[in-house]
């Protein structure tokens, strides 16, 4: 087998154990604390935000237009129109601009 | 059509057949989303030397976009393997946060169910979950099936693809490629905003992430931001929530 095979193999099994890893070490304990409850009701925005912060600190000009344009459109509408519109935003400046 | 399929039964549980539709409803946008990151690491892949069958399996059994992206990128700089695996677990440890948090979804789930669900637990299936829940409505083990099969499915597929159609993408900056995978998460970050102290939270992550991404550098500044977000959240939460009297 090749490296690559190996390299995924332990890629996939360690992917796994974060995946199944935070719900078997909470398990443990038989009552969520109420502080601990609002850390995990952070979880959504505090993670997800991070996979964003980073591209609005680097983006060039177009590409913060692209996501300053669908985060409005995010207000009104669902998030696929959401990601169509963010998506066709930035193709537009970046073939046109 | 089958008429039952739309009708509640005497619980007032809606029927199996019609959970799977719904999550599957949710599943489609996230698929279509996701499509351009399946080709695009199908075709890195073998430009990085991969076989199309080392993409495909990387994709049916990692099942993690970014982490993929890594792993490829630096298998192509002959990086040793044990970085590559590291640095695979490092772009997904935060999962272990949305593991945590959605045992209180799917706790009921049966021990198998349970298994399969966590390996495909990816960030929007973590944040339809907790939409679900938020919702009222019951989070079942076929509605999270309904939603994980479109987007498991294709990004398998779309490896494959990308891998054997790889080299016409030619400009993937021109297409925008880059902006995409940020525009999606903004989606999915705005959809939580009706959220206790949610401003706060996406303040205090996005700042300390910036700060740690050019600092320490990528991927540890979504752990290390994260948890400056739950720490804002733990403190500026009012004190009868954090009693647990919400």
């Amino acid at each position: 087998m090749s490296s690559i095979f190996w390299i995924t193999v332990a890629g996939a099994i360690l992917t796994f154990l974060t995946r199944i890893g935070g719900h078997l070490v909470l398990s443990r304990f038989e009552r969520i604390h109420p502080r601990v409850e609002v850390a995990l009701n952070a979880v959504p925005a505090a993670v997800l935000t991070t996979l964003v912060a980073p591209a609005i600190a680097t983006a060039d000009w177009r590409g913060l237009v692209a996501l300053v344009f669908a985060g409005l459109v995010s207000l009104r509408f669902n998030a696929l129109t959401m990601f169509l519109a963010g998506a066709a935003m930035i193709i537009l400046l970046r073939q046109f601009s | 059509m089958d008429e039952q399929i739309y009708q509640r039964t005497a619980t007032g549980e809606t029927s199996s057949r019609t959970q799977f539709w719904e999550g599957f409803v949710k599943g489609l946008p996230i698929m279509v989303a996701s499509a351009p990151f399946g080709l695009l690491f199908g075709a890195l892949a073998i430009d990085n030397g991969f076989t199309v069958g080392e993409a495909v399996f990387m994709s049916a059994s990692i099942f993690g976009g970014a982490s993929q992206m890594v792993g490829i990128e630096l298998f192509g700089h002959n990086v040793p393997a044990w970085l590559i695996v590291f640095s695979i677990f490092a772009v997904n440890f935060r999962h272990v946060l949305y593991s945590a948090a959605v045992g209180r979804r799917i706790g009921h789930f049966k021990p198998l169910q349970g298994l399969l669900s966590y390996f495909l637990l990816t960030d929007p299936q973590y944040a339809e979950t907790e939409k679900r829940a938020e919702s009222g409505k019951p989070v079942t083990f076929i509605w999270y099936l309904g939603v994980a099969t479109p987007i498991y499915v294709m990004w398998v597929l779309e490896a494959w693809i990308g891998g054997l159609f790889g080299n016409l993408i030619s400009d993937p900056h021109a297409l925008g490629i880059d902006m995409l995978l940020p525009i999606y998460f903004l989606g999915l970050v705005m959809g939580f905003r009706k959220r206790d102290n949610w401003g706060p939270i996406v303040i205090a992550s996005g700042v300390v992430s910036i700060i740690a991404y050019k600092t320490i550098g990528s991927p540890w500044h979504v752990s290390i931001g994260a948890l400056a977000g739950i720490l804002v959240a733990v403190i500026v939460a009012k004190p009868e929530k954090a009693q647990g009297k919400d």
